[in-house]
């Protein structure tokens, strides 16, 4: 269906309303990588199998990641005039059973997670209450999204479609309000309106600089030069966070349009999404959509026949981290190879090809839209002063509940970490949290109360990043921290300046020595002063920021590096040099566990005797520890 | 004409200069070690950075790629340059320690081999790429090239075979600083 007005525009717009809340019944399998690598797959295809075999009067679909990962496979049944009712962990099995009752009419009580009772499209249409009268029984009992700690504090902006759509489905998208905000922009504004409002709402850059988004766009609308181009960074590289790949997977025209939109204000043709390889499924979600929208007449010659023409291109990323850099970036979709190279002369005046370059991040493309369709003000209402709107994050580490989140700029660490994550295990205490990536700096206990947004961040010397977050507890050594995320660096630097080839490889070099027992006070100096070179000295913000984990745990938690370097000990007992183990002879009452599961033979003794240890074949593995059921082996 | 200052002194320099071009022509010493005017600027051993403040922030370039700009502020002798300079040459000394290039900017820097230091380098290359820049556009071939990436990063002919491009002319080995080319030179041509 070719989409050239704004009456084909409402008629796609109800075609998809019909299908996303039809009058039968529906159940909707959760088929991001998060979901697949749960056995999704299995589940989805079982719904299927039985809908067609029993000739269910119903629709069976897929749909994206609502950030729940952890509780994979979701399953969600929308029945006509119910609320939405979403089950967590639905194996095979569970799905079977979830089944003989759907398909029979009953609402099924286990595996139950929570309700929606209204579906806000946000884009546009305003709040859908799902059901009417009063609910009975079990419904009214069942808990709300809004109920669940790990949701209370968040709100999807960003992420308004995941977990609603079927990404394949345009309709689906257009009929949450989708492409009415590029329909608005591209008939209603001027370019340089699109730019006004973007600034004034104040939105910044979700992949890690958190530069003004409107300005980046005013002056690439001035540069001179032709053609422009306007590149999305889907490369995301940072371990453990995902928040991009959900967005494609989950709602791959929201970016689309962003980036439709953006074209518009800056006066570009061409762009490019430069996708992480290693993404197969997002890779395989953003062509259909791009296929799509340019069947749609989204994409492609005189869009809405307002004689604007926009149209994007694949890149597959190079591979490498770095490769996420600016400059690197375009090198790479140039053919060369993906190494950085200074940023004198800026890429919105010389980027691609030398042409003007504007390149911005997924989940910022993804805001685009909101604030056409809504307005700037209603924008800037939601997160601080500086930092406007909401972030995804990725929260892992120490935390019950793991998974992306999206909350308004400004909550505070406290909250994330025991609110939404549930807290660390009951047995340990929080002692850091680490912030922005590999690149990120690990802030403390004592500055749990500092509101999450870019400006803080920075001052503790943390970066929002690409909004990876890793909860401490107090097993972890802060320089075994710092020496885990130089490994990652040391690996990724792409070798070009020496400061970040050599430099970091240094640094790696003395907290070696750390903790190996060999350092001294003075190599804690020594230290700063190479991270401030590296910092100072690097040609892109890899190096430049490499030192952050380092500079920030010498300034929290200066302490442990001064027991490593004074003492020769490290307070978590992780660093193995510096630990001994030893049995407390009042605590042990000789069950033997430990001596059969030392690996050494380094612990005899009799049975209902207390046990002894010989430090000299301890290999310090902790078996003996972690056996122990009554405490007696102590680490020091 | 762009008019700016460098350590307090105004001095003037054309259009596309760079800081350190005004710099070479005003007699100021900044230390470089992967820039040849014969060639462009690469921008990777980081000795020539300076101290610009643009009225709005100051912060640490490269003199070597900078472009001068009206009224901006060059330092080229703070603490915080220093020290970068100073880290670079101990780095680039103990990867070499006999090397008489870094032995010499070792001496004009004061810094001496470290516990750190790496044996039996006499000349090791840095991947300053002037050997790769010279061969690619003042010789016209293509006969050397990077491989590999970081820590690995090394000096090769393209794919790792000896390379038909190389005229065995030598420029390389002119332009080399460290010495190193005369190890590669051999393993370069076919
Ligand atoms: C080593 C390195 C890796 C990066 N990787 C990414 C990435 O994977 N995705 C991304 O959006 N930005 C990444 N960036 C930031 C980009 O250089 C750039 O600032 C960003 O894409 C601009 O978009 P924004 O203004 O919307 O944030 C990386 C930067 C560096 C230095
Ligand atoms: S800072 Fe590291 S990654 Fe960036 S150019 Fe230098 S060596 Fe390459
Ligand atoms: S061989 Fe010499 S010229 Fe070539 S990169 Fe190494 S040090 Fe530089
Ligand atoms: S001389 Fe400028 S970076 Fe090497």
């Amino acid at each position: 269906m070719q989409i050239k007005t704004l009456e084909d525009m409402q008629t796609a717009k109800k075609l998809g309303l019909a299908q996303l809340y039809p009058d039968k019944p529906k159940i909707l399998v959760g088929m991001a990588t998060c979901g697949l690598a749960a056995g999704a797959q299995k589940v989805f295809d079982l719904f299927q199998r039985k809908a067609q075999h029993e000739h269910w009067d119903g629709v069976v679909e897929k749909t994206g990641c609502i950030g729940f990962c952890y509780k994979e496979p979701l399953v969600d049944f929308i029945l006509p005039d119910k609320p939405r009712l979403t089950y967590e962990q639905v194996t095979p099995d569970v799905a079977e059973e979830l089944w003989s009752e759907i398909s029979a009419g009953k609402i099924p009580e286990k595996h139950f997670l929570a309700r929606l009772d209204i579906d806000d499209p946000i884009l546009d249409g305003g709040p859908r209450k799902l059901y009417k009268g009063k609910l009975k029984g079990f419904l009214a009992k069942a808990p709300r999204y809004e109920d669940l700690d790990f949701f209370k504090l968040q709100r999807h902006l960003a992420m308004r479609n995941c977990g609603f759509v079927d990404p394949d489905n345009i309709l689906h998208y257009i009929a949450r309000g989708g492409y009415f905000a590029l329909y608005k922009a591209l008939t209603e504004m001027a370019p340089e309106e699109v730019i006004e409002a973007v600034t004034v709402a104040g939105l910044r850059g979700r992949g890690g600089g958190g530069f003004p988004t409107g300005v980046k766009w005013a002056s690439c609308r001035k540069a001179q030069g032709w053609p422009k181009y306007v590149l999305c960074n889907a490369d995301e590289g940072d371990p453990g966070a995902y928040m991009d790949r959900s967005l494609i997977e989950g709602d791959p025209h929201a970016i689309l349009e962003g980036m439709l939109i953006g074209a518009y204000a800056i006066g570009s043709s061409e762009g490019y999404v430069y996708v992480r390889a290693e993404y197969p499924l997002a890779v395989k979600t953003l062509q259909r959509s791009i296929l799509a929208a340019r069947e749609a007449g989204l994409l492609g010659e005189n869009i809405f026949g307002t004689g604007f023409s926009f149209d994007i291109k694949l890149n597959l990323g190079g591979g490498a981290f770095v490769c996420g850099e600016s400059t690197a970036l375009m090198a790479s979709i140039e053919g060369k190879p993906g190494e950085p190279r200074a940023k004198y002369v800026h890429t919105v005046d010389k980027g691609l090809w030398n042409r003007p370059s504007n390149l911005n991040n997924v989940e910022t493309w993804a805001n685009v839209p909101l604030i056409i369709a809504k307005g700037a003000d209603w924008y800037r209402d939601i997160g601080t002063e500086g930092s406007k709107g909401t972030k995804i994050f990725s929260l892992v580490g120490q935390v019950k509940n793991v998974g992306l989140v999206e909350v308004p700029m400004g909550i505070s660490i406290k909250d994330m970490v025991n609110l939404i994550g549930g807290g660390v295990p009951e047995t340990k205490e929080f002692k850091a949290i680490q912030i922005g990536g590999p690149s990120g700096g690990c802030i403390p206990r004592e500055l749990w109360d500092l509101p999450i947004d870019f400006d803080s961040l920075w001052d503790a010397g943390a970066i929002m990043g690409s909004g990876g977050m890793i909860v401490m507890d107090d097993s972890t050594c802060m320089v075994d921290v710092a020496k885990f995320f130089l490994d990652f660096l040391i690996d990724e630097s792409c070798g070009k300046c020496i400061p970040c080839r050599l430099g970091l490889k240094r640094m790696r070099e003395i907290l070696e020595e750390f903790s190996t027992g060999k350092g001294t006070v003075a190599d804690l100096d020594e230290l700063q002063s190479l991270a401030e070179a590296v910092k100072d000295g690097s040609l892109c913000a890899l190096g430049g920021s490499a030192p952050n984990p380092v500079l920030s745990t010498l300034r929290y938690f200066r302490e442990e590096y001064e027991a490593h370097v004074l003492r020769r000990k490290c307070p978590a007992a992780v660093c193995k040099e510096l630990i001994t183990y030893s049995i407390n002879q009042e605590l042990c009452n000789g069950c033997t566990a430990c001596v059969q599961e030392c690996p050494q033979g380094a612990i005899t003794g009799e049975k209902k005797k207390p046990h002894q240890l010989n430090a000299a074949l301890c290999i310090k593995c902790g078996a003996c520890h972690e056996v122990c059921k009554f405490k007696a082996v102590e680490v020091f | 004409m762009i008019t700016f200052t460098i350590d307090g002194k105004e001095v003037q320099g054309q259009e596309d200069w760079t800081v350190l071009d005004v710099a070479k022509w005003h007699g100021i010493d900044i230390p470089t070690l992967c820039y040849h005017p014969a060639v462009e600027p690469y921008g990777a051993c980081r000795l020539c950075v300076v101290e610009v403040d643009d009225g709005r922030r100051s912060r640490v370039v490269i003199s070597c790629m900078y472009p001068i700009r009206e009224g901006i502020k060059v330092l080229t002798d703070t603490p915080r340059i220093n020290n970068v300079r100073r880290w670079i040459v101990q780095l680039l000394l103990d990867e070499s320690p006999a090397s008489p290039k870094m032995q010499e900017l070792a001496t004009k820097f004061g810094v001496t081999p470290s516990r750190f230091k790496k044996a039996g380098v006499d000349f090791a290359c840095h991947l300053c790429g002037l050997c790769v820049r010279a061969c690619h556009e003042v010789v016209g071939a293509q006969a050397l090239t990077f491989g590999n990436r970081g820590l690995r990063k090394e000096i090769t002919s393209p794919f790792h075979t000896g390379s038909k491009e190389c005229l065995s002319c030598g420029t390389c080995l002119y332009v080399c600083p460290t010495g190193a080319m005369e190890q590669l030179f051999d393993k370069v041509g076919a």
